[in-house]
């Protein structure tokens, strides 16, 4: 399975470094989470990991004992680490497969799903686009190649210029999903073959600042005022909504998704107190200083 | 008569003999690794597909062609622009230079081989890109001349100082002659010295290529890694994705033992034969060079 991770600022980076903590560490499956009570392993998207981070940090605060090792490495990596046993709580930025349940099921693991925050991704042109707002099909028709000039879209007349994050980031698979395909399942549309595949979320940021023709996509928090961002309709153009905290929570805004923990039924009473925490408001308050949305 | 040999001189001997054999089991190795996990592509996915112009891995498209093609253009590109570039550096230095200069040149010369890629990747992103966009008129600067431009940076360094190399190596007396018949200083670099050092000056444009062939960040950073096939002159001003990029951006994220894993290690058994074959031109030429009459390049 592919360990789908959003590329993003900074946080590759943190994850490579947790990933190396766990490694000099020893991460034996299947030592972390019986051994030692207070100790809580959390592994798992690298969307997350800065959020999972923060909230290891302010929640040692709060629970001097608890004792919490995040690791980064990918939603499907946190997912396996959680049915064979070396993780505690998996982190990602999509739900768990019917296939992935079934297995944690064989190994007489109940996953329990947590919705721990929610992520807009948000479309983004260069400041000078006279275009402020386009429909999820337009969007698709854009991404997938079938619109090549922005004067089709009632622009300029310039060439479009595609940017997307790598093919094997989260946050393009769900855009893939999402948008191109509109959630329809069995659908095989594909980004256009010209699409700049970027390594980083800086990468999209500044081609879209500085090129006139560009257009990209990229997690709300992670937008710079120096590029604008598009109003979205996913109703067919009857309404069209600008990505912000209040549209996403309202779940006006079409392209959101949540973010997850899955968790064991019978987990130790120490994972359900911090999961507790984390729902709590002032865990949720880190959630917004990281450009994610709280769940309330 | 031999004098007997100290037990200390067998040990140094055969330590010796072994780091120069190290390094050509380390190649091996490296190979035998490559071929472990690239072969069973070949069990997984059709010959045919591999052959296919689409690379979108994460839906089992699995081309290379695009890729391949995306690497060729990008490092011709930078031939075109480092080999007259180097040439015509080496030949100042090497010819026209007086001492002085010559002394303060070769250094700084050294100093851009050091720059780090992504230092460089930085600057063509900030810099190089937005003037491609605006001079050429293309829609994204992020293109592959843009990747050549750097590259072609990153490999002037090393064709200046062997092919500077080769042509001090030419003997004086090559000069001296060329002179005393009457030829120009100009006739003389271009029909005498040059012509001399013509296999060591080719191995420093094969070296430089190498090294362009292999580069990887500062490429991922500028050439916009779509990987679409275009025929030859719009390629080089349209974006596109190299091998080494396509590893690099992929390779990290990939489940161990999928058939994506695979195909990236295949991709990287194809990039390392044409860097072999492409070495061993270069030292075939080296070997041809000794076998004549010329000296050659230390």
């Amino acid at each position: 399975m592919h360990a789908r991770f959003p590329f993003r600022a900074g946080r590759a980076l943190l994850a490579t470094l947790a990933a190396a903590t766990l490694a000099a560490c020893g991460g034996a499956p299947g030592a972390a989470p019986r051994g030692r009570s207070s100790a809580i392993t959390d592994i798992g998207s690298d969307t997350i990991v800065n959020l999972a981070l923060a909230w290891a940090e302010a929640y040692a605060k709060v629970q001097p004992a608890a004792r919490i090792s995040v690791t980064g490495g990918g939603s499907g990596t946190g997912i396996n680490s959680l049915i064979n046993g070396s993780a505690d709580i998996a982190n990602a930025s999509r739900q768990m497969t019917a296939g992935e349940i079934a297995a944690a099921k064989e190994r007489g693991i109940s996953p329990r799903e947590v919705v721990i925050a929610r992520d807009a991704i948000a479309v983004i042109v260069h400041k000078s686009n006279p275009v402020s707002r386009l429909t999820i099909e337009q969007l698709a028709a854009i991404f997938s190649g079938r619109i090549d000039n922005w004067s089709e879209v009632g622009g300029e007349d310039r060439p479009i210029v595609r940017l997307s994050r790598e093919v094997n980031s989260g946050t393009h698979v769900y855009f893939l999903e999402a948008v191109l395909r509109g959630g329809r399942k069995g659908d095989k549309t594909l980004f256009s073959a010209d699409t700049l595949l970027l390594p980083s979320s800086e990468g999209v940021i500044a081609e879209a600042t500085d090129n006139p023709n560009a257009i990209g996509y990229d997690g709300l928090g992670y937008v710079t005022p120096d590029v604008k961002v598009i109003a979205v309709s996913g109703d067919g153009g009857r309404t069209f909504v600008v990505p912000a905290a209040a549209t996403v929570i309202d779940r006006t805004y079409p392209i959101a998704r949540d973010l997850y923990m899955y968790v064991r039924a019978d987990a130790p009473p120490q994972v359900g107190a911090y999961i507790d925490w984390i729902l709590s408001p002032e865990a949720q308050r880190l959630v917004r200083s990281l450009g994610f949305v709280p769940i309330h | 008569m031999a004098r007997s040999r100290k037990p200390s001189e067998l040990v140094i001997e055969a330590l010796v003999k072994a780091s120069g054999w190290s390094a050509v089991v380390f190649v091996l190795l490296i190979f035998l690794f490559l071929l472990r996990e690239g072969l069973p592509t070949f069990a997984e996915v059709k010959l045919g597909s591999l052959f296919g112009l689409r690379w979108y891995p994460i839906e089992g498209h699995f081309g290379l062609v695009p890729l391949v093609w995306g690497s060729i253009i990008v490092t011709l590109g930078a031939a075109l622009i480092a080999v007259p570039l180097g040439v015509a550096a080496a030949l100042f230095i090497a010819e026209v230079a007086p001492r002085w200069l010559r002394e303060l040149l070769k250094p700084l010369v050294e100093v851009l081989a050091g720059l780090p890629s992504v230092v460089l990747g930085f600057l063509g992103v900030v810099a190089l890109a937005p003037l491609v966009r605006t001079s050429l008129g293309v829609p994204t600067g992020l293109t592959t001349l843009t990747g050549s431009i750097l590259l072609a940076l990153m490999a002037l360094p090393t064709i200046v100082s062997v092919a500077e190399d080769a042509l001090d190596a030419v003997p004086k007396s090559f000069r001296v002659g060329s002179l005393a018949l009457g030829a120009t200083r100009w006739q003389t670099i271009w029909r005498t010295t040059l012509p001399a050092a013509r296999s060591g000056v080719l191995t420093a444009t094969m070296l430089g290529i190498g090294r362009a062939i292999g580069e990887t960040m500062a490429v991922m950073m500028v050439t916009g890694n779509a990987p679409q096939l275009l025929l030859a002159p719009r390629a080089l001003w349209s974006p596109s994705r190299s091998m080494t990029a396509t590893i690099a951006a992929e390779m990290g994220e990939v489940a161990k033992g999928s058939t994506h894993y695979h195909v990236l290690f295949t991709v990287g058994l194809a990039l390392f034969l044409i860097s072999f074959g492409v070495n061993i031109a270069a030292s075939s030429m080296l070997f041809k060079s000794r076998g004549g009459g010329g000296r050659m390049l230390s």
